[in-house]
């Protein structure tokens, strides 16, 4: 075994666990904590701590297991966690992590053992130590915290082997907390040499233990396999009355090696025959039923009753994000062959030919589908990072915000979640710096002295939204364009809509805040989400009402590999229309567009705006006799696109145009066609926004030379 | 060398021996006119196909072609030369040129009206840029080279072709309003 791998697959498990960690106590912060959240936070040390151990990281069992001591008296109710202990575990957190930076680094870690969060760990351990044995004491033993023999009955379940726990490790833990005094293997279950499977385990041990452990923290150590194991541990004095349990599931050649083991170990398994007279007979009759769901060699019954509990937790592989792009690349390629072949069929008119190209075009539009969502993660990834930074930056600017989230399980592309944790980062912690006031600013406006920032998340008509809102004081429209003007971002006299203006933040080096501070204000940055935004294809818009607060609402594409599109002629170009933004396609009537680029279309009694694209792209040649509209929508707005002829819906993987088009705003990318000729796509937002400032602008130039009529006058 | 493919034409009997002081230069016909280009930055030469167009962009950008799975933009040098627009022929080649932008490789193809050989030129024979006189841009010209008592003109690929000019270029033509603000930048 690879023990390089194994370790990795340890740094990773651990990771996992301390974001878990780190999230529960911060939602416990926010709520009052459950069993659950108290016993998840106890499994993250301790199985850091176990694992830590098999790989020889002393120091990292050390310190966890002092936090785990903490912990286990959190989850017993003899501590409460209290803000400073969940500061104090927060930090805790840091520490491990950081501990599981160096792991290879001996030394280092050593060094990083000498801290005074072990003493401050130890303190909580103290006092709640004295009274831990009295509620322990319902085992019912007299002697308070001293060295006790306990009996250790322990008889694997044959798949724990294959489930990941060597049961050598319980072993070498259970050092750590007492000493063995005799063990008895009961080799019965080994079957004979050509029926044996290297991978089961067929071993049941019968031992004693000496140790100051209370029961629950023996069995505690077994917490991981006492599931489908048979775990069984009593005081010596009282194992006899527990013999019947103990072998219950066993046949009767077992029972008389437990018998003699224990026999061995110097206890008498028949000494209280009179408390285990009564549920003898119930035994045979349970134990024939246990034998049949026991027996691995009845696959059928075992299998259905041992699966269930197992099969709940979801099931991950972890695979390379590289390996996973480069498949997606070759779909992209498969998609682009697979269309280029069936235009070939068509071509050759041999219907079978035909139908069997549809048929592989429809697996590869399935494959296609189960790739992309192979890389669909939630967002919750990058929003869990936030109560984090919401708690410490509310802290350091002395702000009492609350951060809420939702919509934390909508998918979207994975390359996108790595990109969007920094621009989200940076409004939020504006949101927090600029959008939120002071308590007393907010008591002083009637508000609530504790903000609120919200963090949204959602899917609309194939794009993914996301929200970060706040409840502040919102953007001042004057004092931004005060500030525009100062810095000749804009003429002095010039009248824009509200959202234009709030997109001056946007602007490199603006910033309206009079002070610089930690968090933010430098006035770099804001101009940076907005590019890296644009790289994902992305949009952000600003919402605010002065006094209530401000929105940030960014509009992503789902995934930036593949999309579908529908593909237009129009004049000899071909374009691919985003296929979630089209609505419908109808024909125009012939009277509908009258040599202008610019009309409208009465919709079923909605007025349509029509947009020629052969006259507004340039195309320049004639139309052909008849054409038609494709209505797209984006966001509220509604348009028809005046295109020659429809050609169907084409999947296509987007061609990046490189940096010499990056002005270029109706066209988002580009695709190659069955044929080997590229096509554009059409960036139907951009291309809306695009016509209706083409228009402001010549009305407002209309206005100024009246008489004058422009090439593209319109009245 | 081995990124140099001759795709038509005579086969250009590429290489001597490379001197220390000689460099190859690919030499082609632009309306009426001989340039040459280092041919290190060659990838290779096409024969023209069908581009497909790119609206609202400046005339010199003839459009997009796709160069085995990538998109690759060709420029018509002419036009960028502040010439006519390069009409295509039976001769009519894309010579797709590697160029550096952000750090990054591109390939831009260029439309010219026919190719015509490698040369080996020494360095000697290399004059420097003529103040003014020439018909292009002089920060165009790397070079001027004595070929058999005529001059061809050596052309600074990295300034021809420079992205960064060519896209604020097409962003004054194109954008209009709504990008002059970012042109500016």
């Amino acid at each position: 075994m690879n023990l390089d791998a194994a370790k990795q697959t340890f740094l990773e498990e651990a990771r996992e666990l301390l974001e878990d960690m780190e999230r529960i106590l911060l939602d416990v912060e926010a709520t009052d904590t459950t069993d659950e959240q108290l016993n998840a936070l106890f499994r993250a040390m301790h199985t850091i701590k176990g694992s830590a151990g098999l790989f020889g990281m002393d120091e990292i069992v050390h310190f966890t297991h002092e936090a785990e001591n903490v912990v286990d008296l959190l989850r017993g109710g003899h501590l409460a966690l209290s803000e400073d202990l969940s500061g104090l575990l927060l930090r805790c957190h840091d520490h491990v992590k950081a501990m599981l930076a160096v792991v290879d680094d001996k030394a280092m870690q050593q060094e990083m053992l000498q801290t005074s969060l072990l003493d401050e760990l130890r303190q909580y351990a103290q006092p709640a130590a004295t009274d831990e044995p009295a509620s322990s004491s319902q085992a019912s033993v007299p002697e308070q915290g001293g060295l006790r023999d306990w009996v250790m009955s322990l008889r694997f379940n044959e798949d724990v082997l294959r489930n990941g726990m060597d049961p050598s490790a319980f072993f070498r833990y259970l050092r750590l907390l007492g000493e063995f005094l005799v063990v008895q293997p009961v080799l019965c279950r080994l079957p004979q040499a050509e029926r044996f499977d290297p991978e089961s385990c067929y071993l049941r041990f019968e031992l004693l233990f000496s140790s100051d452990a209370s029961q629950q923290m023996l069995l505690d150590v077994f917490e991981f396999v006492r599931e489908d194991s048979q775990i069984h541990i009593f005081p010596v004095g009282e194992a006899a009355a527990h013999w019947p349990q103990l072998i219950a599931h066993a046949d009767e050649a077992e029972q008389a090696a437990v018998r003699q083991a224990w026999r061995a170990l110097g206890l008498d398994p028949d000494a209280s025959t009179s408390a285990a007279a009564e549920p003898e007979p119930a035994a045979p009759a349970a134990k024939s039923a246990d034998k049949a769901s026991d027996k691995a060699d009845k696959p059928a019954t075992s299998a259905a009753e041992a699966k269930p509990p197992r099969a709940s937790e979801s099931r991950f592989i972890k695979v390379e994000a590289a390996k996973l792009d480069s498949l997606i690349n070759l779909i992209g390629e498969l998609v682009i062959a697979g269309a280029a072949a069936n235009l070939m069929a068509r071509r050759s008119a041999q219907s079978a030919l035909v139908e069997s190209t549809i048929a592989i075009a429809n697996l590869i539009e399935q494959i296609r589908a189960g790739t992309l969502s192979m890389r669909m993660v939630q967002i919750g990834e990058i929003f869990s990072r936030f109560p984090r930074v919401v708690r410490d930056v509310s802290k350091e600017l002395g702000k009492s915000i609350q951060l809420n989230v939702s919509g934390a399980d909508t998918e979207l592309d994975k390359s996108m979640v790595d990109k969007l944790g920094d621009p989200l980062m940076h409004i939020v912690r504006n949101a927090m710096d600029h959008g939120i006031e002071s308590s007393e600013a907010r008591l002083a406006a009637g508000k609530p002295a504790e903000g609120n920032v919200w963090l949204n998340a959602y899917h609309e008509s194939g794009s993914v939204v996301i929200e970060v809102a706040d409840d502040g004081a919102g953007l001042r429209k004057d004092k931004i364009l005060a500030k525009a003007v100062a810095n000749g971002l804009v003429p002095a006299d010039s009248v824009m809509p509200d959202g234009d203006i709030y997109k001056l933040i946007f602007e490199p080096g603006f910033s309206t805040a009079e002070q610089v501070t930690n968090i933010s204000g430098r006035g770099v940055g804001m101009d940076v989400v907005r590019r890296s935004i644009e790289q994902l294809r992305g949009t952000i818009d600003i919402d605010s009402a002065v006094g209530e607060g401000t929105t940030f609402r960014i509009r992503l594409p789902l995934t930036l590999a593949i999309i579908d599109g529908f593909l237009v002629s129009v004049g000899n170009a071909t374009f691919v229309i985003p296929l979630e933004t089209v609505i419908e396609c109808i024909e125009l009537p012939s009277d509908a567009l009258q040599g202008d680029a610019h009309n409208c279309l009465n919709l079923r009694g909605e007025v349509l705006p029509l947009l020629g694209l052969n006259r507004f792209l340039e195309l320049g040649q004639p139309h052909a006799k008849r054409q038609n509209v494709v209505v797209v929508r984006y966001g509220d707005s509604k348009a028809g696109l005046v295109v020659d002829e429809l050609l169907g819906e084409f999947q296509t993987v987007i061609k990046p145009l490189g940096n010499l088009f990056r002005h270029l705003r109706a066209i988002s990318g580009s695709t190659i066609l069955g044929s080997g000729e590229v096509a554009l796509i059409l960036d139907v937002p951009s291309l809306i926004h695009f016509a209706t400032s083409q228009e402001a602008e010549r009305f407002a130039s209309h206005a100024e030379h009246a008489q004058q009529r422009g090439g593209h006058g319109n009245h | 060398m081995g990124a140099l493919t001759i795709r038509r034409g005579r086969d250009a009997a590429l290489v001597e021996e490379v001197h220390e002081d000689v460099l190859q230069y690919l030499t082609f016909q632009l309306s009426g006119e001989t340039y040459a280009i280092g041919i290190l930055s060659i990838k290779e030469i096409l024969e023209y196909t069908t581009l497909t167009q790119v609206p609202l962009m400046p005339a010199f950008i003839r459009g997009v072609m796709n160069l085995r799975g990538a998109v690759v933009p060709v420029i018509d040098l002419a036009v960028r030369f502040g010439r006519n627009e390069t009409g295509v022929s039976r001769r009519t080649c894309v010579v797709i040129i590697e160029v550096a932008n952000e750090e990054m490789q591109q390939y831009i193809g260029i439309l010219v009206d026919a190719v015509h050989e490698v040369l080996a030129i020494r360095a000697a024979d290399i004059e420097p840029p003529p103040q003014f006189g020439s018909r292009i841009r002089v920060d165009f010209i790397s070079g001027m080279a004595r070929v058999d008592n005529r001059f061809v003109v050596l052309l600074d690929v990295e300034k021809v072709l420079s992205v960064e000019e060519m896209a604020t270029l097409s962003a004054m033509n194109g954008g209009e309003v709504a990008d002059l603000r970012e042109a500016e930048v």
